[in-house]
């Protein structure tokens, strides 16, 4: 069973062994509105804790999407180049952006989990 | 933050509310901007734009209203007839925009519909400079209603069976469900579709009558957006401002042929000019290839060398494609010029091509 937890960012990141797979929250991709275009990173990109590596573009804006921890990307989600209205109608599922490896899972424990995540979304109003 | 006369509607439509020129506005209705864009092209979107600056100007005795007007603007206004509008611009001794506007003459009075964000400064300018010639009242209170897309017309002729027949650039008074309104045949989305500006108080049940109507969906600022790029048309603050003027923004189309010879508005002289020797830039459509999204601010690259810039760029629903407007210089201007977008750091390669990018649909009878 993977562990999912939550970014202040309304990222996700589901944690299998030492691949973590990321996406936004349902509460991000309706801020969001219609998403239009996703640019996910290469697969073997090595990216650091909180570097901007994908971007997410709605009709009104791009929004960064951050590396919630340190590591190598082993696999975007191709899928969404032709259908990233995804992101919208399933986004802690087929909208995935990435998967990456953990560099030190340790890098994660401050992040939130279910409960923490919907509180903290209760608490923006 | 100001609320228009339908801030109770959007909430109970389920507007996300944004703040924009000092309203809360709605950008979009939980359909989302991609909808709403789809629906006022296949039917009819009812936008609210209440926000927009509604003023009133009257000739004092001995006075033309046209001919004052005319001081601060390079359009036609003077040969307006009762019952034609026209778009023109307002600019400043550099011959840059300080506002673009819709003006229709009504036979006894000139009405103007200014952007929200401006409106205040309009206003004053108009103050300063035509009161010795007009009574010029704002009407800031009133609400307007933009009804727009190929069913427009049978939906408010439904309500007002008169438009039907209205063209392009016209406007009339009709009583809608007992209150005076003044429409026009004009709009912000390259389509059909009419603005209908109401008394505050009857703004609300005129819409909620107008959304009753089958073909009618409330559409956001949004789609607005998206609307009216696509149609190649200028948004006050990005394409067009105080730095560009209407030759290099390709609005001569705008200037009456007269005024181009005679002059008489601010700035006459740097546009006579441009437009003898032309203009050193020029807004141009630019179509980037692949699925990267150029927004405002990007910069257009020829060789390595900074071109222009873009000035509005996103993604057409209608094309479901990238689409932007820029400045480049006029030697890199033609269509079919090849040229790079910077988005993120990164090179897109781009084209030069011409607007609108969706062909407009007005009804000219």
């Amino acid at each position: 069973m993977a562990d999912v937890k939550y970014t202040e960012e309304h990222e996700w990141i589901s944690i299998e062994g030492d691949v973590g797979t990321i996406g936004i929250s349902a509460y991000a991709q309706e801020q969001l509105g219609d998403v239009v275009f996703v640019d996910v990173p290469q697969a073997g990109r090595k990216v650091a804790k909180g570097e901007s590596v994908a971007v997410v573009e709605s009709v009104k804006a791009a929004s960064d999407i951050y590396a919630p921890a340190s590591g190598e990307v082993v696999e975007a989600n191709a899928a969404l180049a032709d259908t990233p209205g995804e992101v919208n109608t399933d986004p802690t599922g087929k909208g995935w952006f990435f998967k990456m490896k953990l560099a030190d899972k340790s890098e994660l424990d401050g992040l939130m989990d279910q409960a923490a995540y919907e509180a903290f979304v209760k608490g923006l109003g | 933050m100001k609320r228009t006369p339908l801030y109770e509607l959007h909430k109970e439509l389920g507007a996300r509310l944004v703040p924009f020129a000092g309203y809360e506005m709605p950008v979009q209705y939980p359909t989302g901007i991609l909808v709403e864009h789809a629906h006022t092209r296949r039917a009819a979107g009812l936008f609210d734009v209440s926000h927009m600056g509604q003023v009133r100007l009257t000739a004092k005795p001995g006075h033309n209203a046209a001919k004052a007007l005319e001081t601060l603007v390079p359009g036609d206004i003077a040969g307006l007839k009762p019952g034609e509008q026209r778009y023109t611009q307002f600019t400043n001794d550099a011959g840059g925009i300080l506002d673009d506007l819709m003006v229709t003459s009504t036979g006894d009075h000139l009405l103007l519909v200014i952007n929200a964000a401006c409106k205040d400064d309009d206003l004053a300018h108009l103050q300063k400079h035509l009161s010795d010639a007009c009574e010029i009242e704002p009407m800031f209170s009133r609400g307007l209603l933009a009804l727009q897309g190929p069913q427009a017309a049978q939906a408010l002729a439904r309500l007002v069976p008169a438009v039907a027949t209205m063209k392009f650039m016209t406007g009339a008074f009709f009583t809608i469900d007992g209150a005076q309104c003044y429409v026009t045949r004009s709009g912000y989305t390259g389509g059909d579709g009419y603005e209908i500006s109401t008394p505050a108080d009857a703004t609300d049940r005129i819409a909620r009558k107008l959304l009753t109507q089958p073909e009618v969906k409330p559409v956001g600022l949004g789609a607005r957006d998206s609307l009216r790029l696509e149609a190649g048309l200028c948004l006050y603050g990005h394409d067009i401002d105080t730095t560009t003027t209407p030759v290099e923004a390709v609005l001569l189309w705008s200037v009456g042929k007269e005024r181009r010879v005679q002059g008489g508005f601010p700035g006459a002289a740097v546009v006579q000019k441009q437009i003898a020797e032309g203009a050193s830039r020029k807004r141009v459509g630019i179509l980037p290839e692949g699925k990267a999204i150029a927004r405002e601010g990007a910069e257009i690259v020829i060789g390595g060398k900074v071109v222009g810039k873009v000035t509005s760029g996103g993604f057409a629903p209608g094309l479901e494609r990238a689409i932007a407007m820029g400045y480049v210089e006029k030697a890199q201007s033609a269509n079919g010029t090849k040229v790079e977008l910077m988005v993120r750091g990164k090179p897109v390669p781009a084209e030069i091509v011409p607007m609108p990018f969706v062909k407009h649909a007005y009804y000219r009878g």
